[in-house]
């Protein structure tokens, strides 16, 4: 028997550990476009002290190791690009603390939105975390760790702002806390000592995130949506604008795509209001649609939709998914940007343009991160997964997508290798070489997640 | 078969391995998928299992040992078809089935699979136990074979054979006695239902047992039949049509609901006990019942129903479906799906976890005894606590 | 192509000029409205023209029948005076486009019922009220091709309505039937009031659906137990075109013994303000606010414990509000279902 795998059995047993066709298939593919690259390990550990045991063993042996949340970035950023260990770390997956009067949780890296989210509906009701709109198995750690953004982006920010601490195993396998808790037994801030943000937007190839403190905020009682419909794309950053600075919304999102054919052409800026009470969601609604939105209703150049066509009286399944099946071919994937507002109607521009020439269905939008310092903007491209043919164009899709961001001043989100690498060429040389050192003082034998924010 | 032959060629593909199939309904864990639950690798969850069965008939891995372990690790537990969200999610469960009766023509299967089906196909019965011991269950019971009584009482191949899940077989029987139902047994001459043999993907010998036992029940005239089983309760009443079989099928826990409100079930002497109730898949989301059950145990004086947390349509099985309860694909470890289930009922404080299902009686009273809670648990079946509250005799 | 077959003379002849005195939305005396219509009838802007919030109410008060709330949408869109932003008709028009494959034709046998762009509520139609019906759209991808289209009515775009319906109509005969049934109030109104005032043939006869419930029920006269329940019915707009059905309404409520009385009935109906709210003209919020506030009130002071909707719109804007309130919203049809013993397919 292989001599790695049997120390990855003596670590995590044998029920959890493989070399096998089957594992090494699943975790060579991606969810989205990128080529299958295969490992040649894949282990499940439980704790913090097999992870560190598995990060010395890589370190000795020296095997890329790739650790793998819900998998669900679609960029490959999960990819073992030279081969070596996926590490699941969804084993790992216990709530350790909720703590409700500094608003926090602290939880292992696998913990998935969905456990989280089931955990404070049913126990802390008045608490939340910004909620990512990627399907429930999506961990919490991976979603900080790319920078995400979820329903609380517009008043809040990344969820990458929103940690208090961490644990890390290092490349070098030491274990290490980041924050308050790294000095008390309470995990609720990060600041103020010297910064150690050296993991956040690293994809792994730092060290390995073990456990998070993330911060809750204030749940309401009620979560109205409201649809705006504007033709005019031209409109879209001065009512963005106008609309956070009433600091009365949460989630905002402003979006437009080719199908259902109802909504074709228009953008739908869609508002939520959550509010304890009838009384504060109308007193809310109210302002933004005669005070701020008002003029723009009256000139007939937008409105609000009134009822749904959702008609149906059974349970609302999750949308997201469905978007991955346009194509009838249960693959998309999306270049996630951030930019700029104001640059809202260029991207649905060239957004179009590019779907079109690639003979796709325009799915486009922004969601506003903070008082419009910020959005991310997605091109969205679905793809047949069963047609080579189909995975071409989406590709090609999305690079040209990547280097659209970075032409109009934004910044590729938790990027493809190919989007890094754009980065990487445009970036100003003292931070690349800072980035450098960075890595190669943490991971000196080049195991992390290797491929990845590689500074040639 | 390529996959061009396949009958889902047009749609398995679209998966998109968004892993809602691990969820269950109120997405508390991860692990509602039970094989899943057992292994929490990838290739074990459904999308996962998806996508190496179109690897494989798209000849881009080969047929291995392991990938048929992963293809009859399924439990049919239909978790998944409740949470995907695609259109097709009805389809999935029966995606795999058709795998494994690739699987089967090709002569490719585990090995342990091959013994199952063998041994139902020789002696009726998985265990392959003599047919001769297939009635021994009634001995004693004044239980008459069936000759036209109004109800078939259709026991099942666990039900017959297994130590355990013999007892409930009798006294679901004293149950129907005390209750004055007019009902008979075929004892020995009673074959395999025949659904693990269509879910582990062996269609000719489900047609051939179905064909059969249409014919033996026709003949007997038989219109009405109670199962104690949900998989019974489930073949009979879904597939044996296909086959010209119709009769009107019920699963017992539906019977003793009519007994109780009727009044020829006198359940006053109760059973003081705090119960939690384990929904079968079979019964469950495979047919949709989570009422009766619990219309029985709430009918009972002294007995507080309490709900585990992932229960209805998000109950977590018991890993014993697609045969598992023989094969074992899924057991040997505290992340096994049954033990976690009995984990899961003593959370609630019940000191009893009521089933309705001869399998999940055998899997839950092992794990029990694996997870050593004795004396926190007992597991039992509803005509048991029913038998108690009516005081029915127990036979020795 | 298709003219509204308004007649001048009527409303010269007119004395009371029901359809504005009587309108619930603007105060209205009777030599204005003589003014205000005769500037609508020679294709001037009126206030009338803004002011409607297209509650369709002036078709039931017009005494005369001629027609005045297709009148008012057609001034609308001749002086682009439409009561919805432009994003809003876009979308609306855009809704009615077929873009998820073709309708198969296939042979039906009558009783038939057709579903119309209601599709989704395919389910409702289950049980003994039902049985042997044949259905017409159940496929939501193709529903669009038996769409009514008079919806465009609230969005000042009758030429739409004009340009698609025949081939609306066409699609439902080539099925060769002679009677349908339709789900839904406006396609009954449709077909029995607006084709015929702009001049479209319809080669079939419409039933209206709770003309097929009531008399249904009268045949399972013996299945139904009284359900002694006090209910409000919210009437939809679109039942304004069809007053002569209205009876049914009280026919069915006495026959499974149910008391709708409450003052916002009949003539007085509110509507349910859904296309209310997203006008463009200031203080329509607050206006649809108030209608609903008005009506759920009603239902409250009423004593009702159900609203009963005969609409999947009306459905959608007040199932909520009306929860809130205490009171289960439900389909009338599903009311009939429980009358007779059967679990309403609605309800978990």
């Amino acid at each position: 028997m292989d001599s790695i795998y049997k120390a990855l059995v003596e670590i995590v047993g044998e029920d959890h550990a493989s070399t096998e066709q089957e594992e090494l298939y699943i975790h060579s593919r991606s969810l989205g476009t990128v080529e299958p690259h295969q490992p040649d390990y894949v282990v499940a550990p439980r704790t913090t002290e097999e992870v560190q045991q598995i990060v010395k063993l890589a370190n000795r042996e020296k095997i890329p190791v790739v650790p793998l949340g819900g998998g669900l970035s679609l960029t490959g950023l999960v990819m073992p690009l030279r081969g070596g260990i996926v590490l699941d770390m969804k084993r790992m997956d216990t709530i350790i603390e909720v703590n409700e009067k500094a608003r926090y949780v602290i939880v292992e890296a696998g913990v998935s939105q969905g456990k989280l989210i089931s955990c404070l509906e049913r126990y802390h009701p008045n608490l939340m975390h910004s909620e990512p709109m990627a399907p429930a198995q999506a961990t919490i750690a991976g979603n900080v760790m790319i920078h995400g953004q979820g329903d609380l982006a517009q008043p809040y920010g990344f969820n990458s702002d929103m940690v208090n601490g961490l644990e890390v195993v290092l490349p070098t396998g030491e274990v290490c806390k980041i924050g308050s808790c790294s000095v008390s037994p309470y995990w609720f801030t990060a600041h103020p000592l010297p910064d150690l943000g050296l993991f956040l937007g690293w994809f792994g190839t730092t060290g390995i995130i073990t456990k998070l403190s993330l911060r809750l905020y204030p749940c309401k009682k009620i979560n109205g949506v409201d649809r705006f419909l504007v033709e005019d794309a031209e409109l879209i950053p001065e009512i963005l604008l106008k609309i956070t600075h009433t600091e009365m919304v949460g989630d905002l999102v402003s979006s437009i795509q080719g199908l259902p054919l109802a909504v074709r052409g228009i953008h739908i800026i869609t508002i939520n209001i959550n509010g304890d009470s009838e009384k504060e969601i109308e007193f809310k609604r109210q302002l933004i649609r005669e005070d701020i939105l008002g003029e723009y209703i009256r000139n007939g150049d937008c409105g609000f939709m009134g009822t749904t066509p959702d008609l149906r009286t059974g349970q609302q399944r999750p949308t997201i998914t469905t978007v991955a099946d346009i194509k009838r071919g249960g693959g998309f994937e999306y270049v996630g940007a951030i930019l700029p507002v104001d640059t809202y109607p260029e991207c649905c521009r060239e957004g179009e343009a590019i779907s079109s020439r690639h003979d796709i269905i325009y799915t486009l939008g922004g969601r506003v991160i903070g008082r419009s310092h910020a959005m991310m903007f997605f091109w969205s491209y679905a793809f047949n997964r069963a047609d080579p043919e189909s995975v071409r164009q989406a590709r090609e899709a999305l690079h040209e997508s990547d280097e659209l961001a970075l032409k109009l001043g934004g910044v590729p989100w938790k990027p493809s290798v190919y989007g890094q690498k754009l980065i990487m060429e445009k970036m100003e040389p003292n931070t690349l070489e800072l980035m450098r050192k960075i890595k190669e003082l943490l991971d000196p034998n080049g195991i992390m997640n290797p491929g990845n924010w590689e500074v040639m | 078969m390529a996959l061009a032959d396949y009958k889902y060629k047009d749609v398995i593909h679209r998966c998109f391995r968004c892993g809602y199939c691990k969820f269950p309904s109120n997405w508390m864990e991860v692990n509602n998928c039970p094989a899943y639950a057992r292994f929490r690798l990838e290739s074990y969850s459904t999308g996962g299992r998806l996508w190496l069965i179109r690897a494989w008939l798209n000849d881009e891995i080969e047929w291995t040992d392991h990938l048929a372990q992963i293809v009859y690790s399924c439990a049919a537990c239909k978790n998944c078809v409740e949470q995907c969200p695609y259109r097709f999610h009805d389809d999935i469960v029966d995606m795999i089935i058709a795998a494994r009766s690739e699987m089967v023509e090709r002569g490719s299967i585990p090995s342990v699979v091959k013994e199952f089906l063998e041994n139902i196909q020789r002696q009726g019965n998985p265990y392959g136990n003599a047919r001769s011991k297939r009635g021994e269950w009634v001995e004693g019971m004044g239980i008459k074979q069936y000759e036209g009584q109004e109800y078939l009482y259709y026991v099942g191949c666990v039900g017959s054979y297994d130590t355990r899940a013999k007892e409930t077989a009798r006294t679901l029987g004293e149950v129907l006695l005390k209750a004055g139902v007019s009902f008979g047994v075929m004892g020995n001459d009673e074959n395999c239902d025949g659904n693990e043999v269509s879910k582990l993907g062996e269609e000719s010998l489900f047609q051939s047992l179905a064909e059969d036992n249409i014919q033996q029940f026709k003949d007997l005239g038989v219109e009405k039949i109670v199962a104690l089983s949900p998989h019974s309760y489930n073949a009979i009443k879904n597939d044996y049509p296909m086959f010209n079989g119709s009769f009107e099928v019920f699963h017992y826990t539906q019977l003793l609901r009519d007994l109780i409100k009727g009044g020829r079930l006198d359940i006053s002497s109760g059973f003081d006990a705090r119960v939690t109730y384990h929904d079968p898949c079979f019964l469950g989301r495979w047919n949709k019942e989570y009422e009766a059950p619990r219309q029985v145990l709430n009918a009972i004086p002294g007995v507080e129903l309490v709900e585990m947390e992932r229960s209805r349509e998000g109950a977590l099985c018991c890993g014993g479906g697609g045969g598992n309860f023989y094969t074992d694909f899924l057991g040997g470890s505290e992340d096994s799906p049954a033990r976690i289930r009995i984990r899961e009922a003593c959370a609630t404080g019940a000191s009893i976890v009521a089933t309705a299902c001869p399998n999940c009686m055998t899997m839950l009273e092992d794990a029990v005894k694996a997870e050593g809670l004795e004396e926190s648990i007992k597991v039992k079946d509803i005509s048991e606590i029913v038998a108690e509250a009516c005081l029915a005799k127990r036979a020795d | 192509m298709y003219e509204l077959k308004f007649d001048e003379r009527k409303c010269i002849a007119c004395k009371t000029c029901d359809c504005l005195t009587k309108c619930q939305y603007m105060d209205i005396d009777r030599d204005t409205a003589k003014t205000e219509m005769r500037k609508i009838i020679n294709g001037e802007d009126s206030f009338v023209l803004h002011d409607c919030v297209t509650c369709y109410a002036c078709e039931e008060y017009c005494k005369m029948g001629n027609h005045p709330f297709y009148l008012i949408a057609e001034r609308q869109e001749e002086l682009n005076i439409p009561p919805m932003p432009r994003p809003l008709i876009k979308q609306a028009v855009q809704l009615g486009i077929p873009w998820r494959g073709d309708l198969k034709i296939e042979e039906v046998k009558e009783p038939v019922l057709s579903m119309g762009m209601f599709a989704p509520l395919a389910n409702l139609i289950q049980g003994k009220l039902f049985e042997g019906l044949s259905l017409l759209s159940v496929d939501p991808r193709t529903a669009v091709h038996l769409f009514c289209q008079l919806m465009y009515l609230h969005f000042a775009r009758t030429s739409v309505i004009k340009e698609k319906l025949p081939g609306i109509i066409e699609t439902i005969a080539k099925h060769n039937v002679k009677e349908v049934i339709f789900f839904h109030d406006e396609c009954y109104g449709t077909f029995t009031s607006y084709a015929p005032a702009v001049g479209i043939e319809v080669p079939f006869k419409s039933i209206h659906f709770l003309e097929y419930l009531y008399n249904r029920l009268v045949e399972l006269k013996d299945d139904i137990k009284p359900l002694n329940l006090k209910v409000a019915y919210q009437r939809p707009c679109s039942s304004r075109l069809s007053s002569d059905k209205l009876h049914f309404v009280d026919d069915i409520f006495n026959l499974i013994g149910v008391d709708g009385d409450r003052e916002y009935v009949g003539e007085n109906a509110l509507c349910c303000g859904g296309t209310i709210i997203g006008q463009r003209y200031e203080g329509r919020y607050e206006l649809a606010a108030d209608v609903q506030r008005r009506n759920i009130e009603d239902m409250v002071n009423a004593g009702a414990e159900l609203c009963v909707f005969n609409c999947p719109a009306c459905y959608d804007t007040l199932r909520r509000l009306v929860t809130r309130n205490g009171i289960w919203p439900i389909f009338m049809s599903d009311l009939c279902r429980l009358a007779i013993g059967e679990q309403p397919a609605g309800w978990r």
